[in-house]
This record gives C-alpha cells, sequence and structure tokens, in this order.
C-alpha cells in the first residue's frame, strides 16, 4: 500500500540522529573546519555510545551493516523498511550536523561497506571490527576506474603491492585500508581485485594529507605503496582472473548501496542550509506559504518553494532507492538517479543559500558558507554527476559502454 | 522534534569531550558509558513519549511502513486504463485536437468501461471501494499517457463526483452522483478558473449574493473543460462575506452563456468561457453548507490530479524519444550515442520520477487525512517546471521532426505548459 511518510519505526531513531547532529556535530563544526587534519577526537566518545546503541539493537543496523546480508528469514510479501532505510535516514540527519564529521566517524569508512558486502566469514572475522578506508582513485584514474595501474603480485604465500593511490578518505586515521589493484593491467576490469592492508604494513606509506575545500574535518590522503607485502588471505573475493568478471561487478555493486548513502548526505546538507536561510529570511520579513498561487508572491519565497520541492524530490528519490535495496528489488538505476539528484540539488541549494543570505551567507559567522564548500564533492565522490547520468542514460537507452562513452 | 533533554545532555557531553577532561583525569571509559546510557535513555524517552508527541498519535504508528507498491486492485485498474490509453486514448488526440473536441467514441467507450463509476462509492451507484485520491493519481498518470487533453475530458466528471463526495451533503450526493454514474450518466466539469495574471484560486471576482433563501452569481471563468459537453458544472465564487464556495449551475440556466475558449493545447478537452450574468440560483445550488467549506482541500486535490496528469504526459515523451533516438542516424550513428542527446533523455527519467513520487505523497496524505497543502504546492511547483522542461526537450530531440505535426510531441508540448497555468478544474 502506496505511503511514503517515514516509517513509524524509524521515527525516534531519526530523531536521536537528529540530536546527535545538533548537541554533538554542530557544535564542533566550525573548529575542525578551522584545524584541517586534526582528529576530532571527541567522536571517540561518540562512537562508543554508538557501539553501545547497535548492541542493543535500537539502531535497527546502521552503516556497514547496510551492506551485509540479511540473516531473518521473511515473509516474502512484507514490506521492509531495513537497513537500508534506517542508514540513508540517519546519514541525512547526521549531515545535516556535519558532513565532514560523519565521514571520519571511526569504524564507518567505505572500506568497512566493501568488506561487509564481499569479505568470507574468516575475513568478516579478522576485519570486521576495524575502521578501514577505501583506496580505487590513482592519479592517472579517477572516475575510469578500471583503468588503475596499482599492480598486485603473488609472491609464495603473500600478495606484493606497487602503486599510488589519492583521495583515500580517513587514510590516516583508519586500521585498514581496502585497495584496488589490479593482477594484470593489461587484462582489464577482470583482473582488477580488492585487497585489506592494516596500517603499519612495511611498504605502505602515507605521503601526504590534501588541503580540501570542504568536508575538513575528514582526512583525504595520498598513499604509497612500494613492495608492499600483505597475507594472500587479505584478498577480497575470488584469485582468479577467469571469473573475475563476476568480481568486478560486484566491487561495483557496492555502489548500489552507497550511491543511496551520498545522495543522503547531500540531503542533510542541503536541508541544514534551506532550514538555515529560510529562518534568515523570515527575519527579513520575507515569511514561507503554502497553498496559494506558485507565480505569485516575491522572488525570495518562490525560491524557497523551487529548493524546497527539488530537495524533497530528491528525498523521495532517496528512500525509494533505499526501500527498494531493502525489498531486494534490483535498484542499480534508483541508485544513480537518487545520487545525480540529491546531489546536484544539494549543491545548487547550499550555493543559493549563500546568495540569498547576502553578506552573512558568505562570511565565517554564520555555517552557510562552509555547507556550499562541504556539498560540492558530494557530486563528486561515489561516482561524479556525469558518470550518474552516464549510467542512468546507458540503461535507459539500452547502451553498452563502449557505444555511449 | 526537538527533545530538549537529549539535545542539552548531548550538547553537555560533546562540550566535556571537547575539552580534554576525559582523557586528563583517566575516566574515559567511565564516560562512554555515560554516553551509551544517555543515548539510550534518549531513545527510550523518544519511544515511551511518541504517542504523546507525534502528531499523528494513531496506534499503528510503528507499524506504518514506506512503501511504493499498489494495491492489487489499483495495479488491475493501471493496466486496463494503460491498454484503454493506447488503445483509444492515443489514436483520437490528434482529431480531437483539431475538432476542439473529445470524439463521441471515446466518451462512450470511457462510459462502456465505467471510468466514472470509480470516482463514485458503491452506496451511490458507482463501483468505488472507498474515496482514494491515490487510485486517481494512478489511474489520471495513464490516462495522460495516451493524451493529456482526451485525460483532462475524461476526469473532469470523475473529479466533480470527487468534489460532491468532499464537501456535498447527503440530499447533494445521492441526486448527484446519481446522474454522473450507470447507464444514463451525464457529462459534468468544474470551472474554478479566471483568466488573469498571477490568478490565485483563493481569491475570487466571481461572486455570488445571498438572495431571498437563494444566491445569484456573476462573474466569468476560463477553460472549463467539456463547456459545451457537460449538463452541470461546480461553479466557484466568492460568497459575499463568507469566502469562496463551489455552486451547482445546470447548463440551461438562464444567464449562463458557454463558447469555445481554444488555447496552445488541451484542445480536445472542449475548453471554454464561461460567463454567468446574474444567474439565479436555489438555496440547494451551493455544495455543502455556507458554514463549512475547505477550499484549501479543493485546490490542493486539483494540483495532485495536474500532477498526476503531467507524470504521464511526461512518461510518453520520454517513451517516444528513446526509440527515435536510438533509430536516427546523424554523422554515422545513433545520435542517442551523443551525451547531449542522452543526458537530455536520464533528466527526464530523473525529473519524472521525482514528481511522482511527489504526486504520490501529496495524495497518499490526503488519503489518510493528514495535512497536504504543502506537499500539494511543492509538486505544483515542481511540475510547472519540470514538465515543461521534458515538453520542451522532446520537441527538441527530434529537431526539425519535432516541430511536424506528424509526431505528437508537439502537442505533448503544447499540453504540458498547461502544468503551471492551470488551476482546479480537476480533483484527485
Amino acid at each position: 500500500m502506496i505511503d511514503l511518510e517515514i516509517p513509524g519505526k524509524l521515527r525516534s531513531f531519526v530523531e536521536l540522529a537528529n540530536a546527535v547532529a545538533d548537541g554533538y556535530f554542530r557544535p564542533i563544526s566550525r573548529k575542525y573546519d578551522r584545524a584541517e587534519h586534526t582528529y576530532p577526537h571527541e567522536l571517540d566518545l561518540l562512537q562508543a555510545a554508538f557501539d553501545g546503541l547497535s548492541g542493543s539493537g535500537e539502531l535497527g543496523g546502521a552503516g556497514a551493516a547496510a551492506t551485509g546480508g540479511q540473516k531473518k528469514e521473511r515473509d516474502p510479501n512484507e514490506v521492509v523498511n531495513g537497513a537500508n532505510m534506517s542508514t540513508v535516514l540517519g546519514v541525512t540527519e547526521l549531515c545535516w550536523g556535519d558532513a565532514g564529521l560523519l565521514l571520519t566517524m571511526p569504524g564507518q569508512g567505505l572500506g568497512n561497506a566493501a568488506i561487509a558486502a564481499v569479505a568470507d566469514d574468516e575475513q568478516k572475522e579478522r576485519f570486521g571490527n576495524k575502521w578501514a578506508a577505501m583506496a580505487i582513485t590513482e592519479p592517472e584514474a579517477g572516475s575510469d576506474s578500471a583503468a588503475i595501474r596499482t599492480t598486485a603480485r603473488l609472491d609464495g604465500d603473500s600478495w606484493v603491492l606497487n602503486g599510488e593511490k589519492i583521495y583515500v578518505t580517513c587514510g590516516e586515521r583508519a586500521d585498514l585500508i581496502v585497495v584496488w589493484a589490479t593482477l594484470d593491467p593489461n587484462a582489464g576490469r577482470a583482473a582488477i581485485k580488492s585487497f585489506v592492508v592494516e596500517r603499519g604494513t612495511p611498504g605502505m606509506k602515507l605521503l601526504r594529507l590534501d588541503k580540501k575545500m570542504g568536508i575538513r574535518a575528514s582526512d583525504t590522503a595520498v598513499i604509497g605503496f612500494e613492495d608492499c607485502r600483505i597475507p594472500r588471505n587479505n584478498l577480497l573475493g575470488s584469485e582468479e582472473v577467469a571469473s573475475a568478471k563476476k568480481g568486478f561487478a560486484g566491487v561495483m555493486k557496492t555502489f548500489d548501496n552507497t550511491r543511496p548513502m551520498v545522495a543522503g548526505m547531500a540531503l542533510g546538507v542541503a536541508r541544514a542550509a534551506l532550514e538555515r536561510l529560510r529562518t534568515l529570511l523570515s527575519d527579513a520579513d520575507v515569511k514561507q506559504r503554502y497553498g496559494g498561487s506558485i507565480h505569485s508572491g516575491s522572488n525570495a519565497e518562490a525560491e524557497l518553494h523551487r529548493m524546497e520541492a527539488e530537495l524533497e524530490a530528491a528525498r523521495l528519490l532517496t528512500l525509494k532507492a533505499a526501500w527498494m535495496a531493502d525489498n531486494r528489488i534490483p535498484n542499480s538505476l534508483e541508485a544513480s538517479v537518487c545520487k545525480a539528484k540529491a546531489a546536484r540539488v544539494g549543491n545548487a541549494i547550499t550555493l543559493r543559500a549563500v546568495e540569498l543570505a547576502g553578506a552573512s551567507g558568505y562570511a565565517e559567522r554564520e555555517l552557510l558558507e562552509k555547507w556550499a564548500r562541504d556539498s560540492k564533492i558530494l557530486d563528486i565522490f561515489e561516482g561524479t554527476q556525469q558518470i550518474q547520468m552516464l549510467i542512468i542514460a546507458r540503461r535507459l537507452l539500452g547502451k553498452r559502454s563502449s557505444e555511449l562513452r | 522534534m526537538a527533545n530538549p533533554v537529549l539535545r542539552g545532555g548531548l550538547r553537555l557531553l560533546s562540550a566535556f569531550a571537547s575539552s580534554g577532561l576525559a582523557e586528563r583525569y583517566g575516566v574515559e571509559d567511565q564516560a562512554k558509558d555515560l554516553v551509551t546510557r544517555a543515548a539510550l535513555l534518549g531513545v527510550d524517552l523518544l519511544q515511551r513519549g511518541g504517542s504523546k508527541a507525534r502528531p499523528s498519535g494513531s496506534s499503528d504508528g510503528r507499524r506504518q511502513r514506506f512503501d511504493l507498491t499498489p494495491t492489487e486492485s489499483q495495479e488491475l485498474l493501471r493496466t486496463t486504463l494503460r491498454r484503454f490509453a493506447a488503445e483509444v486514448l492515443r489514436p483520437a488526440a490528434s482529431e480531437a485536437d483539431e475538432t476542439l473536441r473529445p470524439p463521441e467514441d471515446v466518451l462512450s467507450m470511457a462510459a462502456e468501461i465505467g471510468l466514472t463509476d470509480f470516482a463514485i462509492p458503491e452506496s451511490f451507484g458507482g463501483a468505488a471501494e472507498e474515496r482514494s485520491p491515490l487510485t486517481t493519481a494512478l489511474l489520471a498518470e495513464e490516462l495522460a499517457h495516451g493524451d493529456m487533453a482526451l485525460a483532462l475530458a475524461l476526469l473532469s466528471p470523475m473529479s466533480v463526483a470527487h468534489l460532491v463526495q468532499d464537501h456535498g451533503t447527503e440530499t447533494q450526493k445521492r441526486e448527484l452522483l446519481g446522474r454522473l454514474c450507470g447507464e444514463d450518466q451525464v457529462l459534468a466539469s468544474a470551472a474554478l478558473l479566471e483568466a488573469r495574471p498571477l490568478f490565485d484560486p483563493r481569491k475570487l471576482k466571481t461572486k455570488a449574493k445571498a438572495q431571498g433563501k437563494g444566491y445569484r452569481l456573476s462573474g466569468e471563468k476560463t477553460l472549463v473543460p467539456l463547456g459545451e459537453l457537460s449538463r452541470f458544472f461546480l461553479v466557484s465564487a466568492e460568497l459575499a462575506g463568507v469566502g469562496p464556495r463551489l455552486f451547482v449551475v445546470e447548463r440551461d440556466q438562464p444567464g449562463l452563456d458557454l463558447s469555445p475558449e481554444p488555447a496552445m493545447g488541451l484542445r480536445g478537452a472542449n475548453l471554454c468561457r464561461m460567463k454567468l450574468r446574474d444567474v439565479e440560483l436555489s438555496g440547494a445550488a451551493l455544495l455543502g453548507t455556507p458554514d463549512a467549506h475547505d477550499h484549501q482541500r479543493v485546490i490542493d486535490l486539483a494540483r495532485v490530479a495536474w500532477g498526476a496528469l503531467a507524470v504521464g504526459q511526461c512518461r510518453a515523451v520520454l517513451d517516444y524519444v528513446k526509440p527515435y533516438c536510438n533509430d536516427r542516424i546523424a554523422f554515422g550513428e545513433p545520435i542517442s550515442n551523443r551525451q547531449s542527446v542522452a543526458f537530455l533523455i536520464a533528466d527526464m527519467r530523473i525529473e519524472i520520477d521525482g514528481m511522482r513520487l511527489l504526486t504520490w505523497r501529496a495524495a497518499a496524505r490526503a488519503e489518510r487525512g493528514k495535512s497536504f497543502t504543502r506537499e500539494a504546492h511543492l509538486l505544483a511547483v515542481q511540475a510547472s517546471q519540470k514538465a515543461m522542461k521534458i515538453g520542451t526537450d522532446g520537441v527538441q530531440l527530434l529537431g526539425g521532426a519535432g516541430f511536424i505535426c506528424e509526431h505528437p510531441v508537439e502537442l505533448w508540448y503544447r499540453h504540458l505548459r498547461a502544468v503551471g497555468v492551470m488551476e482546479g478544474a480537476l480533483s484527485a
């Protein structure tokens, strides 16, 4: 039965996440925007609380759990509002507080999502409780992740990694790095595998931390691998190149879960900006009213309406993608649809909010300018706007990537 | 949604963590435990306070789920109307556009499948299980996938039936709903729009004056669907000293004049200008009672219906441009191999689904008796922009061919401009 309200059983969880964002993230938001590369140690305390909550079952499974298999048998006719939806909702609220801080929450890295999705039981046992970052991008391979040049060579009972990774979120802080490397640079995507490297492994070196426009609370590392030797069973998935087409598809599949999450992040940042703008405009006697003509009213009011309408459409698309995942309906297309829509709308709203708020929006006195910097990355990582459009268009038009490039 | 206790506590803990006191005094573990317990307490408080704090307050609050699955009967109706739209409406669209009215056989086939009956409860002779704006939205989308003008024509009597159910007295329901269904059903439509820039449906220049036991109506309505075909109309007018009200006006009423008013699009819906010159009505002509009428609901449900029409017609555009752009060869390959073409199509898909979800949410809230003025407003704002863009892009993607009437995209371009213009006329 069609119903698009937040599910009743998740409402108190959303309220809790919002309370954390408001009471815990917002007060230190500016501090870590200024103190880039300083670990927000306040998060340790929060992580402990989250662990406690997860243990109590109150969170209904958030973070990495989203990509894990559902264990319980269930009635196939029963509609599920599960881990994917609660993750998207939670992430939205926390990013309403601060996107950079969420990205550097211990134990919530993208590598954790990959491990949860692909690791075998033994690996889950070894790596499951550690904080894992994800290293895919290279200086010469961005959106084209099949073009990576980092190599993995089998030597006895070890893999030997060589190459350089950039844009590694939490690369300095995480316990583990999940590294994409190729077994054979000439074999294309079939030979690409992911490997788990523990921090402190000889041959893995933190080369530098990038200075960034936004999400400064989160560290972004450049990591080098020079004859970095790891145990053979640190490879996630199958070793065989022959069956690896499936393997690459497998690692790409984690995006079906992470893209709605990033869409959720964009929704949170944009809502923060829109709400603040509404308050500032209200103080300037611009009220947003509903129900009358959509064409009359001031330009500022019309802008508020347009932004809110875009945000609401993006929000519902994101919930739809999560709902599909929870109910095991294939959602690759919807994951890209919501990511494309939420990320571009989110960025546009934060920027417009700065403009309409005037000098108050541009100055550091408000967080509006920070949100406008933070939101840009959300239209870039986990697949840029253009990549999402390619995915959607290829799917709609029945094109191969060699046809629609 | 603020919980002051929880929020205050979290702020305090944040300050505590920032201060470094916990580390310095070696009480980190105790502090972590404290945070966990505070958070758990917060959850507990929120849940126990839930029934009080939550506006819905319903006992099934925790069982309520986010779901996008239509019911079985909705799905069945959808499939049926999808065929009807493809086999009956689409082929008739062009003729209707030229003759300025729906072809006779389209109307008779609609009557035959008992379309309006789906808007009328069984107790009044119809076939509806319940009053359902959601079902209306699903059905409107399918009809508009065939043709938006004909969808408007067919939905007009249904909309009158909805308005009568929502606002009429029991006597009016029995009498008017009975005329709209069954063997001898008549056509009817709603006249809500007035011709002026920045029209606000809450501020009407058509006036109603109480006169003895009845009313006298004067004014002018515009773009009234089925103007020459409806047996009776629901006309909105400002009742002096009271506010906007709906009145039942029979077509043979002295002082009522209807004349064709062709527009850019939606011509197949027989749009007419309606002039009311001292039209004398009985007291029973006022829909409902003078002191109780929710006019905002009239406006909001119209927006839901127009949103659904926009989604259906935009989907038709998307379905049309996909094969066209795949087949059209330029520079040695299909034009859909170009990102500038393909991305316009991808955008259509994104925005259509967004509009559909906005429509469904407003409709679902209406159906469950929740406020939906905000949702309907946002839908209207979004649909007026996105529907027009999709209509425009549809023509652009076909290039010169899109401008020629051999392809339907120019018709849809003209139809879709109406989404930002039409207020009223329909009710989901």
